[in-house]
C-alpha cells in the first residue's frame, strides 16, 4: 500500500510537472501580416501582395485524404493544382490572374501541340535540358511510360479515362504493367524529345489532354504502381521531403531543377507543409488566426465560417469569391408528356423564380451567380445572351409564361413530376423553390427524392425509369467540367449519345441530332479561337431547345492566408494558384 | 498468482480468437448472406471505372473466391508467419504479425496501427490521469458534503459533462482557448508532439484535449464515487474505525474510499482499454492522428482489413485491461483473493 501511495505521489508530481512545462513552451510566431492592405476580391483577377522575395514555409491543410499524389492516378482540382509544384506535364494552363490563367501553355514541351492527320496524329517537342531530382535526363519516353502506365485503371483508379479514350491502342493492350515487355504504336518517340500520340477519331483540342497530370514524366526504372505515391521522383522546382500516408507530407527545394528550362515557375517559397484529415471547422479557424496559408480544398469555408465572415469587416477583406467553373441546373425532360411540348418547357423556363433558385444554393456569395445559359462566364466561348429572361427582378416572367402555356393548349397549367437527390438539401431546397414559384401559373409540382448515390444509375438518369413508370419532367442536375472549355464542359451533358438505356449518364435530357453533330464539327476544329466560338453555339442551341433550366454558376467565399504573397485566384481550378504563391518571411 | 495470470492469459487468447472469428464472419461472412459476391468485395479496391473482368481478376487475386474458413486461416497464418500480397505491379511482404494488408492504402495494417497507437495512448492516459483524480476527489468531496453548494455545483456540472458530447465540448474548447476568442492559451487542433521529442511540447499540445475528453469522463467517475462514498460512508466498519478514535483524513481514505473504489477501478479499466483502442470523437474534433481518425478512414473507404486489424487491437486493450483490473482489486480491497 506505502509504495502505491508512492506511485500515485510520483504520477501527480509528474502530471503538474507537464502542465508546468506546458505553460513555459510558447506559441511559434505567426507570421507577418501582408504589405498589401487587405480588401474583399483582392485577389480575384489581380495579383495580391505582389512579390520576388524567395525563401519561407508555406502550411495547406486538407480536411479529408489526398486522392493521390501520383501524376497518373489523381482527379480533383486541388490536386492539380498543386501538382505543378514537383510535376511538369507537357502542357499547363498559365499561371496568371483572371482570365489568362485558361490559356494553355507548354510546360515541359517547346511549344503546344502540332496537329497532323487531320487533328488524328499529335506531336511535342520537349525542352532541352530537363531534369529529374536526381540528376537524370527527363526523356520523352518518361513522358510515354507515364501515360501508358495511367492507362492501368485496376492499378489507378482515380484518374480520368481521356486517353483510354482516345488513343489509338491496340486490341488487347493494358498497359505496361500487364502487357509486360509489349509497345504499342499509339504513342511513338522517335527520339530522345520527341514524343507523338496516336488517336482513333481526330481531337482538336488534344493539348487539354497533354496538360493532364499522366504526362508528367516517370522514370520506368523507379516505379512501383501504387506504391509510387510516396515517392513520386520530382520533375518541378520541389520535391517530396516527407510522407505519411493519410497524414501529411511536405515538399523542398529539387536541386536539380533548372529556372532556364521553366518560364512558368517562380519557385519562392523554401516548404510546402501540408496536414491531412484535418478538422474543417479547425482549417478556418487556423486559417483565421494565421496558423494556416491554404484551404487545399479550395471549395470554400464552412457555414460556421460564412455568418463570421460575412458579419466582420476585417476578416471579409481577407476573403475572396471566386467562381467555379460548376453549373448547378434542372434538366426539364421532353420525353414526359406535357413536356414534349416545347411551349410548355418554356412556361417553365420563364415562371421560375431565379433568386429562389439561388437562395437554395445560400445566395451569390456562399452559392454562386444566377446563371443564363450552360457554360460559366471563365469558361472561353461561354455565351452572353439572355434566352429566357425571367423578369426585371429575376423572380419570373409570368405574362410570358401564361402566354407560352396557352400556346401549349394548358391554359390552366399542368401537373408533372420533379426528381431530386433527397440527401443533398440544396436540391430539395431547389426542387421546394421551383415547386413554389412554378405553381404561381398552374404548373404543380409532385417532388421526388432519390438517393444520390444511385440517382443517375437507377432513377433520373436512366430512361426506362424516368421516362416509362416515373415520369419524370424534371430533375435537379449539376455539371462541373474537367477543365474549362466547351468540350470539358458540356460534351457529356449535351450530346445525346452518351444516353445509355442502361442509366449512369449526366444527360438525361437534351435529345438534339443537330446538337450532335455541331459537337462532332467542334472537335475536329484545331483553331482555339474557332473551337471556343462552336461550343458557344453548341450552348445557345440547347439553351433554344428549353431542355435545360440554368440555376446557379458555382461560387465559393475563401480566406487569403496571411503572410502569403502572389496570390491569386487560377480560374482554370477556380481556387487560390498554389504554383505562383509565395511567403511572407 | 502467477498462475492464475497465465490462466488469464490463455483465456484472453481464447477470447481475441472468438472476437477474430465473429469480426471476420461480420465483415465477410454477413454481406455475402446479403447479396455481396466476390466481385462486389473486389470493387473497392480496383476502383469506381473498373470493368466486370477486371472486378473479377482482383477479387480472384485477393483470394475473394476462396471458401469463407481458407480465407479466415489465410488470415491468422498470417499473423504468425506473414504473408506475401500482390498489389498490382509488385509483390509486398507483410512480416509477422501480419494483421492483413489494406489494399487501399497500399501497406500491412499492423505497421501503421503502431504507427498511430502513441498519439491514441499518449491521449487516452493523459485524460485518464486527470479524470481520474478529478472525478474521485469530486465525488468524495460531494459525499462528503452532501447537499452543500459544492455539491449540488459539482453534481450539476457532472451531469453537462456526461450530457455534452465530445465534438461539441471540443469544438467550443478549440474556439474559446486556441484562436484568441477570447484567449490564445492552448496549443491550435492538429498539434502534436511525440514525448521522446520533447515532452514539454507534447503536454502542451494535448492538454485541451485531455481536458476535453476528461470532462466528459471525470463526470460519471464523480457522479459514481459519490454514489460509491455515500454506501460505504454508512457501513459498520466506518463507525467502527470513528469509534477506534481513528483522524477524520485516515477514516474516509482508507477506509471509506478504499471501499468505493472498487466499483470504479473496474469501469475505469474498461474505459481505458476501449480509449486506447481510438478515441475516434475526441481525435477527430482536435485532428489528432489516432487510432481513432485511423478507424474513421477505414470505415469511410471501407477497407475490411484495417477495420480487422483495430477491431483486433481494440478487443487486445479490453482483455488486458479487464486483467490489470482484477489483479488490481487484490490491491485494493483485501478481502478479494485471487485463485
Amino acid at each position: 500500500m506505502k509504495k502505491k501511495g508512492r506511485v500515485l505521489a510520483a504520477s501527480v508530481a509528474a502530471f503538474a510537472l507537464a502542465l508546468g512545462a506546458a505553460a513555459c513552451s510558447g506559441k511559434t510566431d505567426e507570421p507577418s501580416t501582408p504589405a498589401a492592405k487587405d480588401a474583399y476580391n483582392a485577389a480575384l483577377t489581380a495579383v495580391f501582395n505582389p512579390s520576388d522575395k524567395k525563401g519561407g514555409t508555406i502550411k495547406l491543410a486538407h480536411s479529408s485524404d489526398w486522392d493521390s499524389t501520383d501524376p497518373g492516378d489523381t482527379y480533383y482540382g486541388y490536386s492539380w493544382n498543386f501538382l505543378r509544384l514537383y510535376g511538369r506535364s507537357l502542357v499547363m494552363f498559365k499561371p496568371g490572374p483572371g482570365s489568362e490563367s485558361s490559356q494553355l501553355v507548354p510546360d515541359l514541351a517547346e511549344k503546344l501541340g502540332e496537329p497532323s492527320d487531320g487533328g488524328k496524329t499529335w506531336t511535342y517537342k520537349l525542352r532541352a535540358g530537363l531534369k529529374y531530382e536526381d540528376g537524370t535526363a527527363i526523356t520523352s519516353k518518361d513522358v510515354k511510360y507515364a501515360v501508358l502506365r495511367s492507362l492501368d485503371k485496376d492499378v489507378f483508379v482515380n484518374g480520368p479515362t481521356y486517353f483510354n479514350d482516345f488513343l489509338a491502342l491496340e486490341d488487347g493492350y493494358k498497359g505496361p504493367y500487364k502487357s509486360k515487355g509489349v509497345d504499342t504504336k499509339a504513342i511513338e518517340t522517335p527520339d530522345e524529345l520527341t514524343i507523338v500520340f496516336h488517336l482513333k477519331t481526330a481531337f482538336g483540342g488534344f493539348d487539354y489532354f497533354a496538360m493532364l497530370p499522366s504526362t508528367v514524366p516517370v522514370p520506368e526504372a523507379k516505379d512501383d504502381g501504387a506504391k509510387y505515391k510516396t515517392h513520386v521522383v520530382s520533375s518541378g522546382p520541389y520535391m517530396f521531403d516527407t510522407y505519411e500516408a493519410e497524414k501529411s507530407f511536405s515538399l523542398k527545394r529539387n536541386p536539380n531543377w533548372d529556372a532556364a528550362t521553366d518560364p512558368n515557375r517562380k519557385a519562392l517559397p523554401d516548404r510546402y507543409e501540408v496536414q491531412l484529415g484535418v478538422a474543417a471547422t479547425d482549417i478556418d479557424n487556423q486559417l483565421i488566426s494565421g496558423d494556416l496559408q491554404i484551404d487545399v480544398a479550395g471549395t470554400g469555408v464552412q457555414s460556421a465560417t460564412l455568418g463570421k465572415i460575412q458579419g466582420d469587416q476585417e476578416l471579409k477583406a481577407r476573403a475572396d469569391n471566386p467562381s467555379i467553373a460548376r453549373l448547378w441546373y434542372t434538366s426539364i425532360n421532353p420525353k414526359v408528356a406535357p413536356l414534349d411540348n416545347i411551349e410548355c418547357r418554356k412556361a417553365i423556363m420563364y415562371a421560375a423564380d431565379r433568386t429562389g433558385y439561388q437562395a437554395a444554393y445560400n445566395g451569390e456569395e456562399a452559392g454562386g451567380a444566377i446563371a443564363t445559359s450552360l457554360m460559366p462566364p471563365q469558361v472561353p466561348g461561354a455565351i452572353k445572351d439572355v434566352v429566357w429572361p425571367a423578369g426585371a427582378d429575376n423572380k419570373g416572367d409570368l405574362d410570358k409564361a401564361k402566354a407560352a402555356l396557352t400556346a401549349c393548349g394548358k391554359a390552366d397549367g399542368f401537373e408533372v413530376n420533379m426528381a431530386y437527390r433527397s440527401d443533398r438539401p440544396k436540391e430539395q431546397a431547389t426542387a421546394e423553390s421551383l415547386q413554389q414559384s412554378l405553381g404561381r401559373v398552374g404548373i404543380k409540382l409532385t417532388l421526388k427524392g432519390y438517393p444520390a448515390s444511385d440517382y443517375f444509375a437507377l432513377y433520373a438518369g436512366k430512361p426506362g425509369f424516368r421516362n416509362g413508370e416515373a415520369k419524370l419532367g424534371m430533375a435537379t442536375n449539376g455539371w462541373g467540367a474537367d477543365w474549362n472549355d466547351g468540350f470539358g464542359f458540356l460534351s457529356q451533358i449535351v450530346d445525346s449519345r452518351v444516353i445509355r438505356d442502361s442509366g449512369g449518364s449526366s444527360n438525361i435530357s437534351v435529345y438534339i441530332p443537330e446538337v450532335d453533330q455541331m459537337i462532332d464539327n467542334a472537335l475536329l476544329e484545331t483553331d482555339v479561337k474557332k473551337r471556343d466560338a462552336l461550343w458557344g453555339q453548341v450552348d445557345k442551341r440547347v439553351m433554344d431547345e428549353a431542355v435545360i433550366l440554368p440555376g446557379v454558376w458555382a461560387k465559393a467565399l475563401t480566406i487569403r492566408g496571411k503572410g502569403l504573397t502572389n496570390v491569386f485566384v487560377n480560374e482554370a481550378f477556380g481556387m487560390y494558384d498554389y504554383l505562383a504563391l509565395g511567403a511572407a518571411q | 498468482m502467477v498462475n492464475y495470470i497465465i490462466r488469464r492469459l490463455f483465456g484472453g487468447a481464447i477470447m481475441l480468437f472468438a472476437v477474430s472469428i465473429a469480426t471476420f464472419l461480420i465483415f465477410f461472412g454477413l454481406p455475402r448472406l446479403a447479396g455481396a459476391t466476390p466481385e462486389s468485395f473486389a470493387a473497392r479496391y480496383v476502383g469506381p471505372r473498373a470493368t466486370a473482368e477486371v472486378q473479377a481478376q482482383a477479387a480472384e487475386k485477393l483470394g475473394l473466391n476462396d471458401p469463407l474458413y481458407e480465407q479466415y486461416g489465410r488470415w491468422v497464418k498470417a499473423i504468425f508467419v506473414g504473408a506475401d500480397y500482390d498489389y498490382g505491379p509488385a509483390v509486398e511482404h507483410c512480416p509477422a504479425p501480419c494483421f492483413g494488408y489494406s489494399f487501399i492504402t497500399k501497406r500491412p495494417v499492423f505497421d501503421d496501427l503502431l504507427d498511430r497507437l502513441p498519439v491514441t495512448a499518449s491521449l487516452a492516459l493523459g485524460a485518464a490521469v486527470i479524470w481520474l483524480l478529478a472525478g474521485v476527489a469530486t465525488g468524495v468531496l460531494s459525499a462528503l458534503r452532501r447537499g452543500s453548494l459544492f455539491d449540488r455545483f459539482a453534481m450539476g456540472t457532472a451531469l453537462a459533462g456526461v450530457s455534452l458530447p465530445i465534438f461539441f465540448t471540443g469544438t467550443l474548447a478549440l474556439s474559446i482557448f486556441s484562436y484568441g476568442r477570447p484567449f490564445d492559451w492552448t496549443a491550435r487542433g492538429s498539434s502534436y508532439t511525440p514525448i521522446t521529442e520533447d515532452p514539454g511540447m507534447w503536454a502542451y499540445n494535448l492538454i485541451l484535449p485531455w481536458i476535453t475528453l476528461a470532462f466528459l469522463y471525470a463526470a460519471a467517475y464523480a457522479r459514481n464515487t459519490r454514489a460509491g462514498m455515500l454506501e460505504t460512508m454508512g457501513e459498520d466498519y466506518i463507525r467502527t474505525a470513528r469509534a477506534k478514535g481513528l483522524r477524520e483524513r485516515t477514516v474516509v481514505v482508507k477506509h471509506g474510499l478504499r471501499g468505493a473504489l472498487t466499483p470504479i477501478i473496474t469501469i475505469f479499466g474498461l474505459d481505458l482499454g476501449l480509449l486506447l483502442g481510438g478515441a475516434v470523437l475526441t481525435e477527430t474534433t482536435f485532428s489528432l492522428q489516432g487510432i481513432g481518425k485511423f478507424t474513421i478512414e477505414a470505415i469511410n473507404k471501407g477497407d475490411f482489413p484495417r477495420i480487422m486489424g483495430v477491431t483486433m487491437l481494440a478487443a487486445f486493450f479490453i482483455v488486458i485491461a479487464n486483467l490489470v483490473v482484477d489483479l488490481l482489486y487484490a490491491v485494493v480491497d483485501p478481502r478479494v483473493r485471487l485463485s
